[in-house]
């Protein structure tokens, strides 16, 4: 594709005037021993925004998420919420109010459903709060209920999804980064996350920052999307505005 | 030279304490073969509870950083000459009654304390720094951390103090005072359960209910295994990981603290190298239940106990290491994750 960075739509705040990012990524580079696979970075995530990173594999979408949450170390800024998190270590992020549901899932296997959970609410204390979020994840995702007590590594890929999101919630977070959650899962089960994604968590104001290899799907719920390739933003804009793209079409959309 | 004669006390030393070992022997005469069996199997049961205890410090730190922190046993005697410290500063001739009750557990809780507290500084000073090297440097740091514990065992053993018969030889085996008389506290048929015995229950029995509530049932216990399970999941979940591994250090090491005050009380001697054999027996413990296994590392400890006390009775002490180590390597070969080691590979 192009290798200059093009159409850069300035994102839209639904409320008027100028508001700060809530997430705001600039120059971010990291490398890997000596491949460098990120050069320089710039991602801004308004509050209340489903904004989605998508690219092809490799592209270096999870490296960022993992920059962002601390786990990979990184040159160039990273401001959450007003303040610098850029030399935080990971569990400060978390306390922040920034919280990731990792490629993979990485739900922990040998704890149960309802342990898994709790992990989420590590940095809590509030017993009788962290009690009622986790009745309004069972709510939100039944099947979690009935697998209570069931070992995390026992539930299919979906449930794990589900668990991996429940369990985030469950830090209370401001914003939610959230890594492939349609990978490997059926396609009307990606629907259903999808749909609780945006009616339901986004709906009651939660900030997410979404990477996805389902273009489609990604770009559709998004106010806005940047398309990274080979570790650099080379087309950022609105979501509809990406759907009709026809390099986006030619190259995510098929 | 200096060596040789080290080697040539510590061998005396082993020989004394499985003179004591086997001292169910001198009543041969007088106790029925069943008696005998039962006599041996206490005897292993005591031995093997302690021994589950150091084990369960191998299996922790390897269940979290997969490590075999081989500075472990020589931590545990570095435990005992502490709590040898301990008894000889309070005078070892206050020990009747409720005072003796109290200044025990004032032993045993300083010792855990200090075992937990070196084996968190260990872990801070040695492994840390090595989190993202390779498991070699990682492994050949925790050689180097056993061989500076041993030199710190037999510099302490030169103190001048009673206990260390005035730091006449530092290298010396150091007779451990009867604190607990070994008196029968309980004889049946001829059997005899020696105070020392109902010591080592008392002490190792809550000691594992309560690991196994905090691993089970608290938060740092569930953080400990998310941890072990998945530590880049754990940071992403806000779990301060450094600090749960640090905890992981501290208990493993205060248990082991607990086990080499109760060690040397039963075995009434110290010395700068019996780090070697508390850490063998508890590292093969923890290899034959599965290491990074809890269960595993307590089953695997009371085995070898008895393994260990039943090869001294029926075979002959001499046998008992060939016969320890030549079950450990049939386990290898035929169950390499251990008795209770899932198929998963379980951790912690
Ligand atoms: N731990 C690592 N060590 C070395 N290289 C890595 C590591 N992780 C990722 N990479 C490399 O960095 C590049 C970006 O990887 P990343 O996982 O961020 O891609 P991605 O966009 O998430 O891809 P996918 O859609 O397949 O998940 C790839 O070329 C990958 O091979
Ligand atoms: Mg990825």
């Amino acid at each position: 594709m192009t290798s200059a960075v093009s159409a850069t739509s300035s994102p839209a705040p639904q409320s008027g005037g100028p508001r700060a990012p809530l997430l705001r990524v600039h120059g971010l580079k990291c490398s890997y021993g000596q491949a460098q696979v990120l050069h320089g970075i710039d991602i801004e995530v308004f509050a209340g925004e489903i904004v989605s990173i998508i690219g092809a594999n490799g592209a270096g979408k999870s490296t960022t998420l993992m920059c962002v949450s601390r786990i990979n170390r990184s040159s160039g800024s990273i401001e959450f919420n007003g303040a610098s998190i850029a030399s935080l270590p990971p569990e400060q992020v978390v306390r922040q109010g920034l919280v990731q549901v990792p490629e993979g899932r990485r739900i922990f296997p040998r704890l149960t459903v309802r342990e898994n959970l709790e992990m989420g609410a590590f940095i809590r204390s509030d017993k009788d709060g962290i009690e009622s979020d986790l009745q309004r994840i069972f709510e939100m995702f039944p099947i979690l209920k009935d697998r209570a007590l069931q070992q995390g590594g026992t539930l299919s890929g979906g449930e794990q999804q589900m668990l991996a999101i429940g369990r985030a919630l469950m830090s209370r977070p401001k914003m939610l980064m959230m890594d492939e959650p349609s990978m490997g899962i059926a396609p009307i089960l990606v629907a259903k996350i999808f749909d609780t994604v945006k009616n339901v968590l986004n709906a009651q104001g939660m900030t997410i920052l979404l990477v996805e290899q389902n273009a489609n799907a990604a770009l559709r719920m998004s106010n806005r999307a940047y398309v990274l390739e080979t570790g650099n933003v080379v087309l950022t804009g609105s979501g509809q505005d990406l759907l009709r793209d026809p390099r986006v079409r030619e190259a995510y959309l098929g | 030279m200096q060596q040789t004669v080290a080697a040539a006390e510590f061998l005396a030393a082993c020989a004394l304490s499985r003179v004591d070992a086997v001292g169910g022997f001198a009543r041969d005469g007088l106790l029925s073969s069943q008696e005998v069996f039962t006599q041996q199997l206490v005897t292993g049961l005591s031995n093997g509870m302690i021994i589950a205890l150091i084990a369960i410090g191998y299996t922790m730190v390897y269940g979290i950083i997969e490590l075999i922190n081989f500075a472990h046993g020589d931590l545990c005697m570095l435990g005992a000459y502490f709590a040898l410290t301990v008894v000889g500063a309070l005078g070892v001739d206050q020990w009747a009654g409720t005072g003796g009750i109290m200044g025990l557990v004032l032993v045993l809780v300083g010792t855990a304390a200090f075992c937990g507290s070196l084996n968190w500084s260990i872990n801070r000073l040695a492994y840390r720094p090595l989190r993202k090297a390779s498991k070699l440097s990682l492994l050949v740091s925790a050689i180097g951390a056993s061989f500076i514990l041993v030199n710190l065992g037999l510099f302490w053993g030169g103190l001048p103090m009673d206990v260390f018969a005035d730091g006449t030889s530092s290298a010396a085996p150091k007779a451990f005072p009867a604190l607990v008389s070994a008196a029968p506290a309980a004889q049946i048929g001829d059997v005899i359960y020696s105070r020392t015995d109902l010591l080592v229950l008392c002490v190792t029995l809550p000691l594992m209910v309560a690991l196994t509530y905090l691993v089970r049932f608290t938060k740092l216990g569930k953080a400990m295994r998310a941890v072990a399970q998945n530590p880049t999941g754990a940071s992403l979940m806000g779990i301060d990981v450094e600090r749960v591994i640090g905890a992981s250090f501290f208990i493993g090491g205060s248990l082991g603290g607990f086990a080499t005050v109760v060690y040397s009380l039963y075995n009434q001697t110290v010395s700068f190298q019996m780090g070697y054999r508390m850490g063998m027996d508890a590292f093969i413990a923890a290899v034959l239940g599965g290491i990074g296994n809890l269960p595993g590392a307590v089953l695997g400890g009371i085995l070898i106990g008895v393994i260990r006390s039943m090869s001294d009775g029926y075979l002959e002490a001499r046998w008992t290491n060939t016969v320890v180590f030549g079950i450990l390597i049939l386990i290898l070969v035929f169950r390499p994750s251990g008795l209770l080691g899932a198929k998963l590979r379980e951790k912690v």
